[in-house]
């Protein structure tokens, strides 16, 4: 958040064309990593937690405000939350889990579109500019508990043999493939789907972010001497970087909870 | 170049969720979660239904108003032809005691014009009968008077020349009488 050396991800002494010479310091791992804002018995506060929890108190704000207090006919406010509610429920949720099925499962997957949304988001937020999504920890959370709630339910519609059966792709048809067919169907399902969830949105983050910092500080760098005829080139770059990224974030928040609403439907669907 | 030393000294793995952030990420939602679940989307949800309801309401109150609106104008359409049928019925009635009235006018005429002609008639008779009578008086003095003048003679007994002319016209009436009669047989 603060401008303070110690929590910037390069030197800002070292440009282009200056004496001494320095090369482009392009940013890597180390532009994940936050000193803590502060720390609290050994627990360390850092950048990332503290937008996870502005995240909270935006959206917290935002929804308050707009569905606290509704009209029957609506402010401009309430309408476009009204619209963003509404795309989740009908365009995601009713969409692949049915209106039966799915009404129960829309509060927490519009939980879950807004809440990734908003941590992406922070990416080209001025000040804040980071996405929180690509700290693996926050999509690896969502997709351990939207993985607990598709096994717990998995198991509650079908008993333990059945879950298992819905779990591995049973179908007897397969004859002498069958066991290793189920044991691929397990391995993929169980253990490589919340992995490749989490990682889904992380990556896409991840990579989003280290774009936008890489041709910043290009651009950063280049202000310098001849620089500045290379600087635009790279400013430009980071304009069509935060288009690309606003659209990315929500195409991310929207596949996060589309890939959630599939895999509740896989529980909820009928033994084959 | 120092907080690159520092990110290779701790070796960090971009996959290893670490837990301070596994945690303060899954407290951040559950509290939008529980805000949205418990509170809100529920009240907007109320607000969803009722907007609905309205909606539906006002197509409803639409459609009754058109039902009625339909209603009124079969009713006026019915009363027209009420209207209609009854001028009719009052225009064939009015025909109907016109033609009475002029039968009965004709009928009235016509009493009167035979009571004209009776009456008419009779008077003729009357005046026949005593024109008969006078010209007979005077058919009787003439004669009398120009048989005295050719007699020479006056009859002066009126009596009997009166019973002479009468016997002479009941001869004449007689003789014409018959005449007539067999006038007629022929």
């Amino acid at each position: 958040m603060s401008a303070d050396s110690t929590t910037l991800a390069f030197d800002t002494s070292c440009k282009i064309f200056v004496d001494g010479g320095c090369g482009f310091q392009a940013p890597g791992l180390h532009s994940f990593v936050f000193e803590p804002l502060f720390t609290v018995g050994g627990f360390e506060f850092n950048k990332p937690m503290l937008l996870a929890l502005l995240s909270t108190l935006v959206l917290g704000a935002f929804f308050w405000k707009a569905f606290a207090k509704p009209k029957v006919v609506p402010g401009k406010l309430q309408m476009v939350a009204e619209a963003g509610y509404d795309f989740v429920r009908k365009g995601i949720v009713y969409e692949t889990l049915g209106k039966k099925e799915g009404e129960k499962w829309v509060p927490i997957l519009v939980s879950i579109f807004f809440f990734v949304w908003m941590m992406n988001l922070w990416s080209i937020i001025p000040l804040a500019q980071f996405p929180v999504t690509s700290i693996i920890a926050f999509p690896a959370g969502l997709a351990i508990m939207v993985w607990l709630i598709w096994m717990t339910l998995t198991f509650k519609r079908h008993g333990f043999v059945g879950g298992l059966k819905n779990l591995t792709g049973y179908n007897k048809e397969l004859g002498a493939v069958l066991p290793l067919v189920m044991v691929i169907e397990f391995f993929s399902n169980v253990l490589v789907r919340p992995f490749t969830h989490a990682v889904r949105l992380f990556a896409n983050m991840f990579a989003g972010h280290l774009l936008l910092v890489m041709f910043t500080v290009a651009t950063y760098f280049f202000m310098n001497g001849l620089g500045w005829v290379y600087a635009p080139v790279a400013f430009v770059l980071v304009c069509v970087m935060i288009a690309f990224e606003l659209f990315i974030q929500a195409v991310q928040a929207y596949v996060f909870v589309t890939l959630s609403a599939t895999y509740i439907s896989g529980a909820l669907e009928e033994a084959h | 170049m120092n907080l690159l030393q520092i990110a290779a000294e701790e070796k960090m793995n971009p996959l290893v969720p670490p837990m301070p952030e596994l945690i303060i990420g899954l407290v951040a939602f559950f509290i939008v979660f529980g805000l949205l679940a418990k509170k809100l989307l529920p009240t907007i949800n109320k607000v969803l239904e009722e907007r609905h309801a309205a909606i539906e309401g006002g197509m409803e109150k639409a459609e009754a108003a058109q039902i009625e609106a339909e209603e009124t104008l079969q009713q006026y359409k019915e009363q027209l032809a009420e209207a209609q049928r009854e001028a009719n019925r009052l225009r064939e009635k009015a025909r109907e005691e016109g033609e009475l009235l002029k039968a009965e006018l004709r009928a009235e005429g016509q009493r009167q014009r035979d009571e004209i002609i009776a009456a008419g008639h009779t008077q003729l008779v009357a005046d026949q009968k005593a024109a008969a009578l006078s010209l007979r008086q005077d058919v009787g003095r003439l004669a009398t008077d120009l048989a005295g003048k050719l007699v020479g003679e006056s009859l002066e007994d009126h009596a009997r020349q009166s019973r002479v002319i009468d016997r002479f016209l009941d001869e004449l009436e007689a003789k014409a009488t018959a005449d007539a009669t067999t006038e007629a047989a022929r």
